[in-house]
Formats: structure tokens, C-alpha cells, sequence
């Protein structure tokens, strides 16, 4: 407690008193404009100025705390920090066995658990695809793209209107998904070339909006808002399976469709076009300057990411059987974005974890279940202050010269 | 014509409403360069405020001019606060951060108050009191402008020419442009930059509130989403004057008011938010700094 000053207490209090204030209309009373009453909530109050308190005291002791470390630090009195709590997982002898372990559990689920468990984590898996996606955009090739949902719609439409018209497959679907997905990927990319930041953000957002709008309204087309129905689920050898037969199948598809874009994805961050990637996203100018084209590469970029989108998509179509626009807003975006962010921008591993993370923790906790996007809007906000680099921070890849040679 | 009259009215209305709105993100782009995306949210929780706060008025028996004006105050003074306090907490730590940094703490801050409003209050649409009354004169025209229409056009324009006389001629206007031209430079001169970039926040805000008061009052019904696709309204407007210039702000959001009115009265009705969204895109390809910006060169 020595570590607190008066004035911390004080700042502490007024901080409470403020957020009293400015929480006071919202939260504490409630009309109805139509019965013309009015509920006065004073708990809420009380609620609202411990809590800002309480939490602005934590946040001042954790500052002082950290301040009074780095001195000691400086000092000599104490050791240097440990450094990255996952350098343990980077080296193999730890990590072969705990992948192993992990890779177990994962085949053995549908054996352990309910169809309703299985059809969560397949959703959980489908998010790692797209998470990984969004990763070659955001996290490597540093293009902020907030209308991903976009090409997901892409890829779930296709095999919907396909398969409705056409009567094709998922697996004939599949590569047209994902082709789809980079074919739009391209066009949304061609125009935004010269856009950077947040222009690039801001448009990006538009052309999601644009494309759930078209599907929303354009019914000749794609059946509005009432969505297509009656999706196949992916066959096996023209073998009739049982529904619950039919969801086990769809996860261990999943899985391998993971594991593909794992190995993809970790090909492509370690080849000339990922070390591109990274170039572009370090430094614009200087990338252009090193003979990299820049038109290719950001096309390449939006491409290869929008792929796994689509096929995403047609997995998407596949699990539910019904598809319709209201499974691609902003907010679906915003969630994968935030899976990329929260894993840490450019890293494999990282992303794995936060999307089986940020997917499954609110499926478990169905009592806070109300507060997740609440917690999503915080965490994003929480991650930039804290830990901007994510839960996994990339190692920047080193060449020396026996790396070479060798 | 009269129907071109009516979509012509229809256009300035919606004009005026989203420079209200955009008046706050150019201002807030000019000075520390950061698209504000928890903006659109300033404006949804003003019309929350208005609606607590006018209903809690009228049952207890005020007179109408007396709720007008408090409640224009209240949904003023807390939307101001709301945004002093999104400063404070979510992009003053991140102000020498990357540039994406501060961008996704807005965009985590625009999820955050739009969840919080919906637990706080309700998800569903809330009638919103009518607060301007009909008056008497525009009886005859009343199939082409309402009462609500005149209002809003009025009050905005006398809410720009406040800010812009604000700007132009108080010591505070001459120390926001002095921050917006070169910030370190400013602080060297004695200015507050800090203090000057909270009170950007809080004029923006409020701005936009008197926005949110006025077009829930206009449509009648309000719900926690609708700062959303407002904000991204009103920032196609701000970038198609050309961002950071209060002027084009104003102009953009006309050109985007009228375009969206014709083409929805006239083209298709269904894709009223497909032809604002095109309209950016376009812009953005065609002329990157607006229609009054100027273009930037960036130095190496």
C-alpha cells in the first residue's frame, strides 16, 4: 500500500465521482416513452463508483508497482525481466510433445463429447480459418481490412446458389469458393491500391456493407433476407450418413481443412512473397525502394487471404444448411479481427489460440453470455494499451550468414 | 416538381444532419490524425440522453420550450462528457503508437458503448417524443417540409456558423488550428495541446448529439445500433469534402445528402446505404483528398 500516495486516493475518487456522472443517465433511469414511466436503478450507481474506483486504485498500484520494479532494475537490485512468457514454446522439445497432446485431444473429441459440443468446435475451427486468413491481410501484409466478412459471404453464397441452381457438391464448390473469394479479393483490392491506413480501413468496411446490402436486397438473386435453405452437407462417397454421422464427418473435414491452411500459410509467411509481405507492412516506401512491386504484392495479399474466406464459407454454408445476410455484418468482422489482433498480428500459433479462445470461452459461459461483445469491444481497447503485439508476439525471423550457407 | 422540391428538402435535411456529425470527426482527423470510429456512437448516445431525459421532463409536467432546451443541454453536456472521456482513456495513451493501434482501440470503443447502451437500456427501437412543435406558418406547405425539417436545417446552420466564428476568431478556436497545423510547435508556444485535443473531443461530441436529437425527433425512433451507420455516413461526407477541412466537411455532407435523396427518390429505394458506400468508394479512387482537401505529399 506504501506504493499508493495520497493523491493516487484522491485521483481514484474523482475517477469514481466522474464515472458516476456520465453513467448517470444510461444506466440509471430507465423510461418507457410509450407507458410513461420511469425506473430509477440507484444500484447501478453505487455499482458504477466502486468499480471505476476500485479499478482506477488497481491500475495506479500496477503503474506504481511497475515503476518501482524498473527502478530496482536499474538498481542492479533485481534481476532483469524473464523476457516473452512463450519463449518456452518455441523450442521444440517443449512444444513437439504439447502439440502431440493437443493434436490427440482434438481427434478423440467427437469420442468425448455430445454432437453439441462437436458442432461448437467445428464452429471454433471454422474461426482459426478465417482468423489465419485474415492474418496474411492484417497481421503480415499490414493491410487493415475490415470488410473480410465480405469474401466469407462470398464463399458461403456460392456454394448456397450453386448448389441451389446447379445442384453441384461441396467438394466441387470448395475450389470455386475459394477462387470466388480471391477473384473479389482482387477486385476490392485493384481499387484500394493507393489507399493506405485508414482510408484503406474505412473502404474496405464500405465494400462489406455493399456486398451484405446487395444479398440483402437483391431477392431475384440471392432470396433476400429470407436466405437459401436446404444446403447439402458434404458427401462421402455418395454414402448416406446420419446426422449425427454426418457432424463427426464435418469435423474431422474441419480439422484437415486447419491443418491445410496451418501448412499453407506457415509456407507462404517463409517464402519470397511472405518476406515481401512483411517488407510492405514495415515500410511502404522503403519496400518499393528494395524492387518489390508493390501492385502485386498487396493483390497477392488480398487474394490468398479472401481464398480462405470463401472456402471458409463453403464450410460455413455446409455446417448450417441455411444461409442468409444477417451471418455477415460488421460485427462477424469485427470478431475476426479481433481473433488476429488478440493472437498477435503475423503469428500462426497465436491466432490458433485466441480464436479457440474468443469462440469457445462465451459458448461455456453462456451466464455472461450478454456481456460478450461488451468484453470484445473492451479487450480490443485493453490489448491495444497493454499488449499491443497480441498474446503470441511474432519473432522477427533472423538470417544470419551460416543460416545462408547452410 | 413538387416531388423534386420534397426529395430537395429531404436532401438538405439529411445534410445537415450528417455535417453535424462530420463536423466532429474533420476536427478531430485534423488535429491528432485519427479516424474517431466511436463518433457515430457520440451521436447515438446524445439521442439516448435526449430521450431519458425528455421523458423524464414531460412526465413530470414541464413546459414544452423548457424540455426543448434542457434536453438539447443534457444530450450536449453528456454526449461532450462521453467523449472527453473516450479521449482519456482509449487514444491519449495510444497517441505515439502505430498508426492501426489507436484505429482498433476506436473500433473496440465503438462495440464496447454500442453493447453498453444496449445492456444499459434496450435492444429494441424506442419511440422518440415528438419535441418540435408545428408551426402555424408552414400549414400550407406541409406536404413538402415539416416543422421538424425546418428545425433542423435551422439549428444546424446556426450551430455551423457558431463553431466556424468559434474558429475562426476566440483565443481557443486560434489554439485548435495552431495544434492541428503543428502540434509540437504549438506546445512549444504555450499551448495545452492536451487540454486543446480533450475539447475537440467534447465540441465534436456535442455536436453530434445535437445531431442525434435532431433526426431521432425527425424520425421518431431511436435503438443502440443506429450510430453505426450514421458514423459511417457522416465519414463518407467528412472524406468527400476532404477530411481535416471544416468547410468541405460541410459541403460533403450536402453533396452526400442530395445524392442519397435523388437516388433513392428517383433510382432504387432499397439501396439507399449501397449508393452512400459507392459514393466513398469512388471518391477515395478518384480524388483521395476530397473535394476540398489538399493532396499531401509524403517525404521520405
Amino acid at each position: 500500500m506504501a506504493l499508493l500516495t495520497r493523491t493516487d486516493l484522491r485521483q481514484a475518487l474523482i475517477t469514481g465521482l466522474w464515472f458516476m456522472f456520465l453513467t448517470f443517465p444510461l444506466l440509471v433511469i430507465k423510461v418507457d416513452p410509450v407507458e410513461r414511466t420511469v425506473l430509477w436503478r440507484w444500484a447501478n450507481l453505487c455499482w458504477v463508483g466502486g468499480a471505476s474506483c476500485g479499478i482506477s486504485l488497481a491500475v495506479r498500484f500496477w503503474l506504481a508497482w511497475g515503476a518501482a520494479r524498473q527502478e530496482r532494475i536499474r538498481l542492479g537490485l533485481a534481476p532483469t525481466a524473464s523476457g516473452d512468457p512463450f519463449r518456452l514454446l518455441r523450442q521444440r522439445r517443449v512444444a513437439l510433445p504439447l502439440l502431440a497432446a493437443f493434436a490427440l485431444f482434438l481427434l478423440a473429441f467427437p469420442a468425448l463429447f455430445s454432437t453439441y459440443q462437436i458442432n461448437i468446435m467445428t464452429t471454433a475451427l471454422m474461426y482459426v480459418v478465417l482468423g489465419l486468413g485474415l492474418n496474411i491481410v492484417v497481421g503480415v501484409a499490414g493491410l487493415l481490412d475490415l470488410g473480410y466478412v465480405a469474401f466469407y459471404a462470398v464463399g458461403a453464397y456460392s456454394y448456397g446458389l450453386l448448389h441451389l441452381h446447379f445442384g453441384l457438391g461441396f467438394w466441387t464448390v470448395l475450389p470455386i469458393g475459394g477462387l470466388l473469394g480471391a477473384l473479389f479479393g482482387i477486385l476490392l483490392g485493384f481499387p484500394v491500391l493507393r489507399l493506405r491506413g485508414d482510408y484503406l480501413a474505412i473502404v474496405t468496411l464500405g465494400f462489406g456493407e455493399i456486398i451484405r446490402l446487395i444479398l440483402e436486397n437483391w431477392s431475384a438473386f440471392s432470396k433476400g433476407p429470407s436466405g437459401i435453405a436446404n444446403i447439402a452437407r458434404p458427401g462421402l462417397f455418395g454414402i448416406e450418413l446420419s446426422l449425427e454421422a454426418a457432424i463427426i464427418y464435418l469435423y474431422y473435414l474441419m480439422i484437415g481443412m486447419v491443418l491445410f491452411t496451418v501448412f499453407v500459410v506457415n509456407r507462404l509467411q517463409n517464402s519470397r512473397i511472405g518476406r515481401a509481405w512483411y517488407a510492405l507492412r514495415e515500410d511502404e516506401v522503403a519496400c518499393q525502394a528494395m524492387g518489390i512491386d508493390k501492385t502485386r504484392t498487396k493483390l497477392t495479399a488480398f487474394a490468398l487471404g479472401a481464398t480462405w474466406a470463401g472456402m471458409a464459407g463453403v464450410f460455413f454454408a455446409a455446417k448450417t444448411t441455411f444461409i442468409n445476410p444477417a451471418s455477415f455484418t460488421f460485427l462477424e468482422s469485427a470478431i475476426i479481427l479481433c481473433i488476429v489482433v488478440l493472437g498477435g498480428m503475423g503469428s500462426i500459433i497465436g491466432v490458433v489460440i485466441a480464436a479457440l479462445i474468443l469462440i469457445l470461452l462465451p459458448e461455456y459461459l453462456r451466464a455472461v453470455a450478454d456481456y460478450r461483445m461488451l468484453a470484445f469491444g473492451a479487450l480490443l481497447v485493453a490489448m491495444m494499451m497493454v499488449r499491443p503485439q497480441g498474446i503470441v508476439a511474432t519473432v522477427r525471423r533472423t538470417y544470419t550468414r551460416n543460416h545462408l550457407s547452410r | 416538381m413538387e416531388y423534386f422540391i420534397e426529395l430537395l428538402f429531404s436532401g438538405l435535411t439529411r445534410g445537415s444532419i450528417y455535417a453535424l456529425i462530420a463536423l466532429g470527426y474533420t476536427m478531430v482527423y485534423g488535429i491528432i490524425g485519427l479516424i474517431n470510429f466511436a463518433h457515430g456512437e457520440m451521436y447515438m448516445i446524445g439521442a439516448f440522453t435526449a430521450l431519458i431525459v425528455s421523458t423524464v421532463l414531460s412526465i413530470y409536467g414541464l413546459p414544452l420550450p423548457a424540455i426543448l432546451i434542457l434536453t438539447a443541454l443534457a444530450a450536449a453536456v453528456w454526449a461532450g462528457a462521453y467523449g472527453f472521456t473516450v479521449e482519456r482513456l482509449a487514444y491519449r495513451p495510444l497517441r505515439n503508437s502505430p498508426r492501426l493501434t489507436p484505429l482498433i482501440s476506436a473500433i473496440g470503443m465503438s462495440i464496447f458503448l454500442q453493447n453498453y447502451v444496449l445492456l444499459a437500456q434496450t435492444s429494441d427501437f424506442l419511440p422518440f417524443p415528438a419535441l418540435i412543435p408545428e408551426f402555424a406558418f408552414l400549414e400550407p406547405y406541409a406536404a413538402i417540409v415539416g416543422a421538424t425539417d425546418l428545425a433542423i436545417l435551422v439549428v444546424s446552420a446556426l450551430v455551423m456558423i457558431a463553431l466556424t466564428l468559434g474558429i475562426k476568431c476566440t483565443r481557443l478556436g486560434k489554439a485548435m488550428r495552431a495544434t492541428a497545423q503543428d502540434r509540437t510547435m504549438a506546445l512549444l508556444l504555450g499551448i495545452n495541446v492536451d487540454r486543446i485535443i480533450s475539447l475537440t473531443f467534447v465540441v465534436g461530441s456535442a455536436l453530434a448529439a445535437i445531431g442525434g436529437l435532431l433526426i431521432a425527433s425527425h424520425i421518431g425512433q431511436i435503438n443502440c445500433f443506429i450510430g453505426f451507420i450514421a458514423g459511417i455516413k457522416a465519414f463518407t461526407a467528412a472524406v468527400l469534402g476532404g477530411i481535416g477541412s471544416i468547410p468541405g466537411a460541410v459541403l460533403g455532407s450536402f453533396v452526400l445528402g442530395l445524392t442519397e435523396a435523388f437516388a433513392t427518390g428517383y433510382v432504387a429505394s432499397d439501396y439507399e446505404d449501397v449508393f452512400a458506400f459507392s459514393l466513398l468508394v469512388l471518391i477515395l479512387i478518384f480524388r483521395p483528398a476530397g473535394l476540398l482537401g489538399k493532396a499531401t505529399v509524403e517525404k521520405v
